[in-house]
């Protein structure tokens, strides 16, 4: 239970002489569900991008598993089984929701670069491809263009893309933004769903979302944690009252 | 339970699809037969060995998103290799067969793919495009430079006869060299097909749309561009090689700037969404190339004009125009409209003669004056310095266009209401 899913070790990260990232250390143990909030600008979704790959650290380390993925490129750490959706939906828009799901499961069932297989004829890929459109709810798009989905049918395709490779690490940034009410309480049980037995990291703006899922929570401010710790001691924090949730929320 | 409809789907036996590559199939091995002609068989083989040609470009553009300025640098390549090969085979040196002579253009090809490629395919987009073009001049030049590889101007000539005739074939006649290249190029097509059904094939897609997540699924993003271009250059090579045999030479010209652009406008003429765009595009290009540079000098003033109406109005191609029509049929929509396609393409005709007429009689004039001005068009002789024709000209754009525009407007119109009541029925 103490195994660490992420560890990050003084991580900072500079756009020229701008420092977003100040040194950030954060542990997060395997099958958790850590949710980090903070501010506009904080750098929460920088934070996401060094852990990901898809930005270069500019000081620091991360592990994942105990192994160091520092300045590995995205499809690197994703092998390793880190795996994150994106605030702003990052779908392939011309294929079909079911290509979609298929394409995120080819890597990890090992067909890899393949064209000696048939995509008809791969059972596993497409009894996973199907079981994922099923948790994720668009059964009945199947053959959609992803481009033409609502907002929160391409919000929920961005999850199943994001879990269909079977990641053990899942680092999902603001799954709910701009969903309605109902939208987002169907998000927040899709999201415990496939989060289950598995690590889960979260960009979340909407606090009912955060307290409802996070096991534990990470303030983040100006580019560093000022507290990481379970949610009732959050709400209770003076220093996170007055630098977060006294201003904007509640 | 649950799964059993949905493994239905994955049946790949589509009666529709046996049915076209059924027809195909027919009409390779029929035409010949019903077209005896030298030009008719010389204009088949050149259509096949383009269809293959302009498949394999489709690979990079249409399913990987990567616009090559450069793509005959691979047929031209594997052209020239399959020729020392062939002519090596003629020596005596090796043996090969002849009808085997593409497939060591294809593997030419793949290799100057796994080099050349590994070069180009590290940037994508604009980028790559400029790559490309760079290399595509790089490799010119070099046909240029090494006579002994190259043959310089004159280009390395062969004789596709090689030694004893295997079950009375010789590839001496033209039209056992089409059943050639009509056999390789139904393979390349079934096995191009194929490909966009593999894991590889599925990825290059999801690259094409979009990079950046492809990288986050596990997928290195500059190693699918790689592969898939090796790929593409391996059929690229394949028609290199056909196309030698079919000429018995290769040129600079193979390898030149001005055949990779023919087959990016050959591709995005027949449309490069479709599978089967390229097929009708190196059809239709060919036959430009091939037939109306005999009938007129401006042949390539046609071709660029089309080309560009082509990218203005049909960006997706003569292949998104049938699918269209293919839709309105299924949907019982197309006898409404087929009326005023019919009177829009009368219109068309009347503007396409006043096109014709203007550029011919120009030309006429600037260019071919030599002899005079007098010249004969559609089996009337006038002269093209005299002010009637011209008159006649400018009342066929003046009543055409006129006339055309209210056609367009009516097919417009109803091609709208028909949507609006297709869209109406689904909800």
């Amino acid at each position: 239970m103490n195994a660490r899913a992420l560890e990050l070790k003084s991580v900072s990260k500079s756009f020229g002489n701008t420092a977003i990232i100040r040194g950030v250390d954060l542990a997060i143990p395997k099958g958790e569900r850590h949710a980090v909030i903070g501010p506009n600008g904080a750098g929460k979704s920088t934070l996401f991008n060094l852990i990901s790959g898809r930005y270069p650290l500019s000081g620091g380390e991360i592990l994942l598993n105990g192994e160091s993925i520092t300045g590995l490129k995205p499809f690197e750490i994703n092998r390793k089984g880190l795996s994150r959706s994106f605030q702003i939906t990052n779908i392939f828009q011309r294929m079909s929701v079911f290509e979609n799901i298929r394409c995120a499961v080819l890597w990890t069932l090992g067909y890899k670069y393949s064209f000696w297989h048939r995509l008809g004829g791969l059972k596993d890929a497409n009894l996973r491809a199907e079981e994922v459109m099923e948790s994720i709810g668009l059964k009945g798009r199947r053959d959609t263009p992803a481009g033409v989905l609502s907002y929160a049918e391409q919000r929920a395709l961005e999850i199943g893309i994001t879990i269909a490779g079977g990641a053990e690490v899942i680092l999902l940034d603001e799954p709910t933004a701009g969903m309605s009410r109902t939208e987002t309480a169907d998000a927040v049980e899709l999201i415990r769903k496939v989060s289950q037995g598995k690590t889960l990291i979260m960009v979340e703006h909407d606090m009912g979302v955060v307290f409802d899922l996070a096991d534990r929570i990470s303030v983040l401010v100006y580019g560093e944690v000022i507290a990481s710790d379970r949610p009732e001691n959050i709400r209770g924090n003076k220093a996170v009252q007055e630098a977060y949730l006294g201003t904007e929320a509640h | 339970m649950a799964a059993a409809p949905s493994r239905l789907r994955y049946r790949p036996l589509n009666l529709a699809r046996w049915l076209i590559w059924g027809l195909t199939v027919l009409a390779m091995a029929v035409l010949p037969q019903i077209f005896t002609q030298g030009f008719a068989i010389t204009l088949m083989s050149q259509m096949g060995v383009a269809i293959i040609f302009a498949l394999s470009y489709n690979m990079l553009l249409g399913q990987g998103g990567m616009l090559s300025f450069g793509h005959a640098v691979y047929s031209g390549l594997g052209a020239y290799i399959a020729v020392h090969t062939l002519n090596l085979a003629s020596s005596g040196q090796i043996w090969i067969p002849v009808s085997l002579m593409p497939l060591i253009g294809g593997l030419a090809g793949a290799f100057f793919g796994v080099v050349f490629g590994y070069v180009t395919t590290k940037r994508s987009g604009t980028t790559f495009a400029m790559i490309t073009l760079g290399i595509g001049e790089l490799v010119a030049t070099c046909a240029l430079m090494f006579k002994e590889f190259f043959g310089g101007e004159g280009g390395i000539t062969t004789n596709r006869v090689v030694g004893q005739p295997f079950l009375g074939i010789t590839f001496g006649p033209g039209v056992q060299v089409y059943y050639l290249i009509a056999f390789w190029c139904l393979l390349s097509m079934a096995l191009m097909y194929a490909w966009s059904h593999t894991p590889l094939g599925r990825i290059a897609n999801a690259v094409r749309d979009n990079p950046e997540r492809a990288e986050f699924i596990g997928y290195d993003t500059q190693r699918v561009r790689w592969f898939t271009l090796i790929i593409s250059a391996f059929f690229a090579g394949i028609a290199g090689g056909l196309s030698m045999i079919n000429f018995e030479i290769v040129t600079a010209e193979n390898v030149g700037a001005l055949r990779s652009a023919y087959v990016l406008i050959a591709t995005f003429i027949g449309g490069i969404g479709f599978f089967f765009g390229p097929i009708i595009g190196a059809i239709v290009f060919t036959f430009f190339v091939v037939a109306l540079s005999g009938y007129t000098n401006a042949w390539q003033f046609y071709l660029g004009l089309f080309f560009v109406l082509m990218v203005m109005y049909a960006p997706g191609g003569i292949a998104s125009l049938i699918m269209m029509q293919v839709q309105l049929i299924a949907r019982k929509r197309f006898r409404r409209i087929a009326p005023h396609y019919l009177a829009a393409g009368a219109c068309g005709l009347l503007l396409l003669a006043a096109l014709i007429l203007t550029v011919e009689m120009t030309y006429k004039i600037s260019v071919d004056s030599a002899d005079g001005t007098v010249m004969n068009l559609f089996g009337v002789q006038f002269d093209a310095s005299a002010a009637p024709p011209w008159a006649v000209a400018i009342g066929l754009w003046v009543v055409g266009g006129a006339l055309f525009n209210m056609a367009r407007k009516r097919v417009a119109r109803i091609l709208g209401e028909i949507q609006t009541e297709i869209l109406q029925a689904k909800t």
